[in-house]
């Protein structure tokens, strides 16, 4: 590992920024190795694969060679130091791989090198020409293009002399480079280096490192590209699986965010929530957390966005981690949601498997593979959380990075449920995940009046203009149904309490129109009333200014007689008016006089 | 190594001194190594053998298939064939104690 430092190109992230000369690549046929090596091994090299026991690396050379074979059309020689003929053929059977076929074809010549040191005696100098002239025979017999030497360090055992040995070695890559051919030795892993005895030192263009972990109880293999000179790829560690096919490498986070995105939007099943998404529903492709507690509805969400996807003729893959495929279905009957004609259209699979069957890395792969085979355009997972349980917290959220990541280069659309335990811890909680999230939603339950009620919020939604409100969301026999939650003076209501509150609302409304209608009987009686006074008044007004009339008509009359018979009866009374006035006054006296 | 039943029968007892030895030398072409093995070899076999043996010399440039039977690696090497069990000697060979080591040949002389 010392030489390693100069001419080794870091990924910084840019996938994309081309390499002047791209070195010519070896394709593995091995899934997601190839994308993390950016297209394979260097050709015409030699590939270091060293691990400890039981880490995969004869299995690893033995994909190399036969995919090569099959694939590839490049006949390859496996020259086993450890295995016999019999035994690798057996081995590699298990993967689905027929060696003893392709070896009768002539595309893999299988080498069985065997040196018993007690039976070897060492009397002067010698070279290992015999171990090159039969690998230049088993090249030459097929032309083939791949070498695999599993494990050459088997000599370090069988021969004593290890100056020679390593010397030797050194003029075998030499002379394997010179051969032109793709070669995977595999090696021990060291204690403190590599390789036990140090291989690394001799191959220097491409070292891979295995590694078979335990912890919590689940065993994962990993592998890492240590180096590659001369050629990106990816340095982290990667999970693999040896399955039914062989080794597949996970999966396969791509090295960039550089994923096609859709405009194209998708309804969700339920009005109510597309209006409240900016009223179209989420983008195809994107990637939709739904978080709640326990019996907040997230599957019946799911379960909508289901049959909405398969009302437009479109796949939907299911994950169930908590339900079998038939319990979900016959629970939807329940809100009259039928799935069976879906599943029987083929556009409906449902995936159940308990979470602690097997590891993280086991159930991503198992999912891969699932939604390889299936091509869905919708993919649910229900929930993630009881899969992210398995592992520790980072391992949790690489698992979904790599899963949306997987999603989205597919243009898959994804629906993740998540369950958590109540409280106002919600959020937080999901704090990991949310972020790799494009639209969130909250369903929450709301306790108050000796009741619970369910409520719904879009949390975020990027690249919508969505809404802020709270929404309760019922569930009836008939689906799901979405209306405003009650939001006045007294709070949030929902439930009976808004039901309540609407009735009240509705009485006070009759109230006040009763109300209203009551005053304005009053006013109008009132008014009647007035004018009926007022009617009244003007006919006794006008009764009596007639009467007044009349008076003053009469009294005109009787002042004009009154002044004609004054001035009449003055003239008549001239004579005697003084003695009128001394009655007068005598008159007046007598009244004092009492 | 048993993997070749040979076609010898089973009733030579090995340490038989009168028995022929059938040695088989494995070099590649006419290396410096390999001329010395050869010369050492008839030089032992002169010494120790004298008209008891047969060597074989089988040249892997030509022959580059015969190496696997007798899982040769080494170059020069000396297989005892018979008498039985079968030996292997790597090396050319200049190391005439280990030499007589490896052929067993201690006892016998």
């Amino acid at each position: 590992m010392k030489k390693n430092g100069s001419g080794r190109i870091q990924n910084n992230g840019h996938t994309s920024a081309p390499l002047a000369v791209q070195l010519p690549k070896c394709p593995t046929g091995i899934q997601g190795l190839d994308e993390i090596t950016g297209g394979g091994l260097p050709r015409g090299r030699p590939t270091l694969v060293c691990g400890g026991a039981g880490c995969g690396k004869t299995l690893l050379a033995a994909e190399f060679l036969v995919r090569g074979a099959v694939q590839f059309d490049e006949p390859g020689v496996l020259m086993a130091f450890e295995e016999t003929e019999g035994e690798l053929k057996a081995n590699v059977a298990s993967l689905g791989f027929n060696l003893d076929r392709l070896v009768r074809r002539k595309k893999i010549v299988i080498d069985y090198v065997h040196v018993e040191r007690s039976e070897v005696q060492e009397s002067g100098e010698y070279d290992l020409e015999g171990l090159f002239v039969r690998l230049g025979h088993a090249i030459d017999s097929i032309g083939a293009k791949r070498v695999v030497l599993d494990t050459l360090e088997v000599l370090f055992a069988s021969l004593p002399n290890e100056a020679i040995l390593r010397s030797e070695l050194r003029r075998l890559f030499r002379w394997l480079k010179d051969k032109g051919v793709t070669a995977v030795i595999t090696a021990e892993r060291g204690r403190e280096s590599l390789t036990r005895h140090g291989l690394e030192e001799y191959v220097s263009d491409c070292v891979i490192l295995l590694d078979h972990r335990v912890s919590d109880q689940i065993a994962t293999r990993h592998l890492r590209v240590v180096k590659y000179r001369g050629a990106l790829h990816g340095t982290n560690e990667f999970p693999f699986l040896i399955g039914e096919e062989g080794i597949s490498v996970l999966p396969i986070t791509s090295l960039a965010l550089n994923h096609q995105v859709s405009t194209e939007r998708i309804a969700t099943g339920i009005p109510r929530l597309d209006a409240m998404l900016g009223g179209r529903g989420f983008f195809r492709g994107s990637s939709i957390l739904l978080t709640g507690t326990a019996g907040t509805g997230k599957t019946i969400i799911s379960a909508n966005f289901a049959q909405a996807a398969g009302r437009r003729g479109e796949r939907v893959l299911f994950f169930s981690f908590e339900e079998s495929p038939n319990q979900i279905m016959r629970n939807m009957h329940s809100i009259g949601l039928r799935l069976e004609p879906q599943v029987k259209k083929g556009l409906l699979r449902f995936h159940s498997a308990r979470p602690s069957l097997c590891g993280l890395e086991m159930h991503l792969a198992t999912m891969f593979k699932e939604i390889a085979t299936f091509k869905p355009h919708v993919v649910i997972v229900d929930p993630i959380t009881s899969l992210m349980d398995l592992g520790s917290a980072s391992e949790g959220k690489g698992m979904v990075t790599r899963l949306i990541d997987y999603l989205k280069a597919g243009q898959v659309t994804s629906l993740f449920t998540s369950l958590t335990q109540g409280g106002h811890a919600l959020q937080q909680s999901e704090g990991g995940m949310s972020s790799l999230m494009d639209s969130w939603l909250l369903l929450q339950d709301f306790e108050g009046n000796g009741e619970r009620n369910r409520v719904l919020y879009v949390l975020k939604a990027r690249g919508m203009k969505h809404s802020n409100q709270v929404r309760e969301f019922l569930i009836s026999d008939h689906g799901i149904d979405v209306v405003d939650a009650y939001i006045g003076a007294s709070g949030v209501l929902t439930g009976s309490a808004r039901v309540a509150q609407n009735s009240l609302e509705k009485a006070a409304i009759l109230a006040g129109q009763q109300e209203a209608a009551r005053l304005k009987r009053e006013v109008e009686r009132k008014r009647a009333a007035i004018e009926r006074q007022i009617s009244g008044l003007r006919s006794d007004y006008e009764s009596e200014s007639a009467e007044l009339r009349r008076i003053a008509d009469q009294v005109g009359t009787s002042t004009l007689m009154l002044t004609t018979e004054r001035a009449a009866s003055g003239i008549l009374r001239q004579a005697d008016a003084k003695v009128a006035t001394r009655t007068r006054v005598r008159a007046s006296s007598n009244g004092k006089a009492h | 190594m048993k993997t070749k039943t040979e076609k010898r029968p089973a009733a030579d007892a090995p340490r038989q001194p009168a028995k022929l030895w059938q040695l088989r030398l494995y070099v590649t072409s006419s290396t410096p190594k390999s001329l010395t093995a050869f010369a050492n070899l008839k030089k032992f076999c002169e010494t120790h053998l004298k008209g008891r043996y047969r060597i074989t010399v089988i040249d892997l440039m030509k022959q580059p298939h015969l190496a696997k039977g007798d899982q040769i690696l080494a170059v020069p090497t000396v297989v005892r064939q018979l008498p039985q069990p079968m030996r292997t000697i790597i090396g050319n060979l200049s190391d005439t104690a280990r030499l007589l080591v490896g052929l067993d040949l201690r006892v016998a002389e």
